[in-house]
């Protein structure tokens, strides 16, 4: 099917089948993946394409999630162009495997279908599964709607594969909000993306002919030098990430920034959010500048490597910047995006106020209205000095 | 390799040690204990795989004392990730080969691909990922390294470790003996996954050990060979009685040497008369606080095991029906 789409086209299709089909286009050639709502329409699209012949691919029907990384980075290892996808619980249970991925610099490709983590158990979206696993060295970026969804499913191919980069990436999207509703994609041609992404070129790989030993272990001596090449690899990769976006933006005229900005110009208060809920924030900046309040929007795309310098940038000349966590760092003082924004404001002379608020958790609906309360809310508070360390956003009861 | 005989071939009392490959694929130089059987079963399995594989081994002790960084004492392509997923890992690979295979994009013969691990990692922590790649019929051949326990920890029990065995968790005293089960028979579990190969092996017998790892590795579909690794560390032996313990092991039945192709038993190294378990357990301290009602005990479960061994290695009726899938596509 995606090979007759032509590019210009805008067709209506759940986001899920709109990233198998990027994973096709893509011509990944082994997908080992594990069920778990709300990932599997992707595999079970992927899989039903493999079946049918569509996409020339090894599907591994692993047992488990922690074998399905496993088993990612045997077929990464032995060369293959490797995807997998999953949420929640499947990657947590991924995590001791994830870490491994990025420091043997597999690129294998992950989509995350967002979703709260366990107890209670929830199959609905947050940012709890993926904020758990913020320092496994992956590059790690959000979408906001289903042609992002698409369009970074084929540029992290590109990117993980560079060898100047050379790591994992996953793609979040989030779980239902975005996997399951139907939108406008427009897709690209067969021939387009093979010009833009050339099949893969192994680094190193499992072969007879020139036998090497990965995955070897470090005395004390190395280890420290082992993390630091892993976190220069990742610092690194930004470069070629903005080089893959600006070829993308390009051929397709969809240009993406590591931080994207709504309405800033001017703007004396920030709402920074991340993934899906960007539309529904631009929303509520369009009726609070209609009503003539400085309120502007930041997104926050690119969450590994961080985005320092564009961050600093984008909020240059606010007063107060207000974080939208869709988690929780229970018993800590700021939840993952307010610390790492928080920690990359500090050295200013200059700063914003910035005010955390955890929203949006295990599916919690959050609206423009909601939005509008959390300014003023949080515009109430910078002015009397913040009652708490974050705010827990419509908490009942 | 052909030279060495085929696969196939069952006369192995007609092969002598100068006749085996000359090529070694696991070093000299790596870090084993003084008198190692599971090296020495390592080295030789490494011979009868040949050169054309892919390992993917578990963490454990033959990962341990052959890959620190900068060194390796594999001369295969070798990849270890973690403890538990070996077999993953190893469907990974065994997908990829597929998928490079049909698009033409493999030079030489496609790779045999060998996964390996502890009795840990293959028993307890990764019997899930094993099972699954058993399951899904990878082209693949599973090695179990035997050493009863997780000596790489400092010898805890495992559920391999035998009957009686003292270790760091599993101590004698005042209301202990020692392990307090039989030991978890991973053949069978292998066996029942219907699977057309499988086989147990000492670096005792190495020409038994060696057709049988040929015989896995040439095998379509799944393999998996249990192979006993005596372990003078952790089982408190003399170094110098590592091979006679594993003769030991098989003469007493406590390890017999069987296949189970397709299903059907065969033993591989019969025994005319079996000696008494006391023999295999006296030179080892890991067994030095049994008395006897514990060894009779030993000693008779060990028979009873036997029997019924060789009663399926006499029965007409396989194990399962052997599976054939249609091919589709």
């Amino acid at each position: 099917m995606a090979q007759k789409m032509t590019a210009g086209k805008r067709i209506g299709m759940e986001v899920s089948i709109a990233v198998s089909y990027a994973v096709q286009l893509s011509r990944a050639e082994a997908i080992a993946a594990y069920p778990i709502t709300p990932q599997t329409h992707i595999v079970e699209h992927l899989s039903s394409l493999v079946a049918n012949g569509e996409l020339e691919a090894e599907f591994i029907t692993v047992e488990s999630e922690h074998s399905a990384m496993s088993a990612s980075i045997g077929s990464a290892a032995a060369g293959a162009r490797t995807y997998t996808a999953t949420s929640s619980q499947g990657l947590a249970l991924m995590h001791e495997i994830l870490f491994i991925a990025s420091a043997m610099r597999f690129p294998i490709v992950m989509t995350v279908a967002n979703r709260a983590l366990s107890g209670p158990l929830s199959i609905w979206n947050d940012h709890g599964d993926i904020m758990a696993e913020r320092d496994i060295g992956w590059i790690q970026i959000f979408v906001e709607n289903g042609q992002e969804a698409f369009d970074h499913s084929i540029m992290a191919f590109k990117i993980a594969e560079d060898h100047r980069v050379l790591l994992p990436m996953i793609v979040n999207l989030d779980g239902f909000i975005l996997s399951h509703v139907v939108e406008a994609h427009e897709l690209l041609d067969q021939e387009t993306v093979d010009r833009f992404l050339p099949p893969l070129v192994p680094y190193h790989r499992l072969d007879p002919a020139k036998p090497v030993t990965m995955g070897a272990f470090a005395m004390p001596e190395l280890y420290t030098e082992m993390k630091m090449a892993h976190q220069m690899a990742l610092t690194n990769s930004y470069g070629p990430i903005l080089e893959v976006w600006r070829e993308w933006g390009a051929l397709t005229g969809r240009h993406y920034q590591p931080v994207e900005t709504y309405r800033t110009e001017g703007a004396k208060v920030l709402l920074l959010i991340m993934g899906s809920l960007g539309e529904v924030a631009e929303t509520a900046v369009d009726e609070l500048q209609a009503l003539g309040e400085p309120v502007g929007l930041v997104k926050l795309r690119l969450w590994r490597p961080f985005p320092f310098e564009e961050l600093r940038k984008a909020v240059a000349g606010a007063d107060l910047v207000l974080v939208c966590d869709r988690a929780l760092s229970l018993g800590g003082g700021a939840n993952p995006v307010l610390a790492e924004v928080r920690s990359a404001l500090y050295p200013l002379a200059v700063r914003p106020q910035v005010l955390g608020y955890t929203v949006g958790l295990g599916g919690r609906d959050v609206q423009p209205a909601d939005f509008i309360k959390m300014l003023r809310h949080g515009q109430a508070e910078a002015k009397q000095g913040p009652s708490q360390e974050f705010f827990m956003y419509g908490v009942r009861g | 390799m052909d030279k060495f005989g085929s696969a196939e071939s069952t006369k192995f009392d007609t092969y002598a040690s100068r006749m085996m490959p000359r090529e070694e694929y696991f070093t000299s130089g790596h870090r084993s204990c003084q008198g190692c059987g599971e090296a020495l079963a390592v080295r030789w399995v490494c011979k009868a795989i040949g050169k054309d594989t892919i390992i993917a081994h578990a963490t454990g002790c033959m990962e341990i004392v052959s890959s620190a960084i900068p060194q390796t004492a594999w001369l295969h392509p070798w990849i270890h990730v973690a403890f538990e997923n070996t077999s993953a890992v190893a469907s990974g690979i065994d997908a990829a080969l597929n998928i490079l295979e049909r698009k033409g994009k493999l030079k030489g013969p496609r790779p045999k691909v060998v996964a390996m691990g502890g009795d840990g990692g293959t028993s307890d922590i990764g019997l899930q990922a094993l099972s699954g790649a058993l399951e899904r019929g990878h082209n693949f051949t599973y090695v179990c390294w035997d050493n009863e326990a997780y000596m790489n920890t400092g010898i805890q029990r495992s559920s391999s470790t035998p009957f009686g065995a003292m270790t760091t968790t599993s101590p004698p005293g005042k209301k202990s003996i020692g392990q307090k089960t039989w030991k978890k028979d991973m053949v069978a579990i292998a066996v029942a996954h219907g699977i057309p190969y499988v086989a147990t092996a000492s670096p005792g017998y190495l020409f038994d050990l060696y057709f049988k790892i040929r015989k896995a590795v040439e095998t379509p579909g799944p393999a998996y060979v249990h192979v006993l690794s005596v372990c003078p560390t952790g089982w408190r032996s003399a170094t110098d009685l590592s091979v006679r313990l594993a003769r030991l092991a098989t003469e007493t039945a406590v390890f017999p040497l069987y296949e189970v192709v397709e299903g059907r038993h065969r033993l591989t190294v019969e025994v005319p008369k079996l000696r008494p378990v006391k023999d295999y357990l006296k030179p080892q301290g890991r067994f030095r606080h049994l008395r006897e009602p514990e060894i009779d005990f030993i000693q008779k479960q060990t028979l009873a095991n036997y029997e019924l061994l060789l009663q399926k290695c006499k029965s007409p009726f396989p194990e399962f029906a052997p599976i054939h899938l249609p091919q589709v596509g």
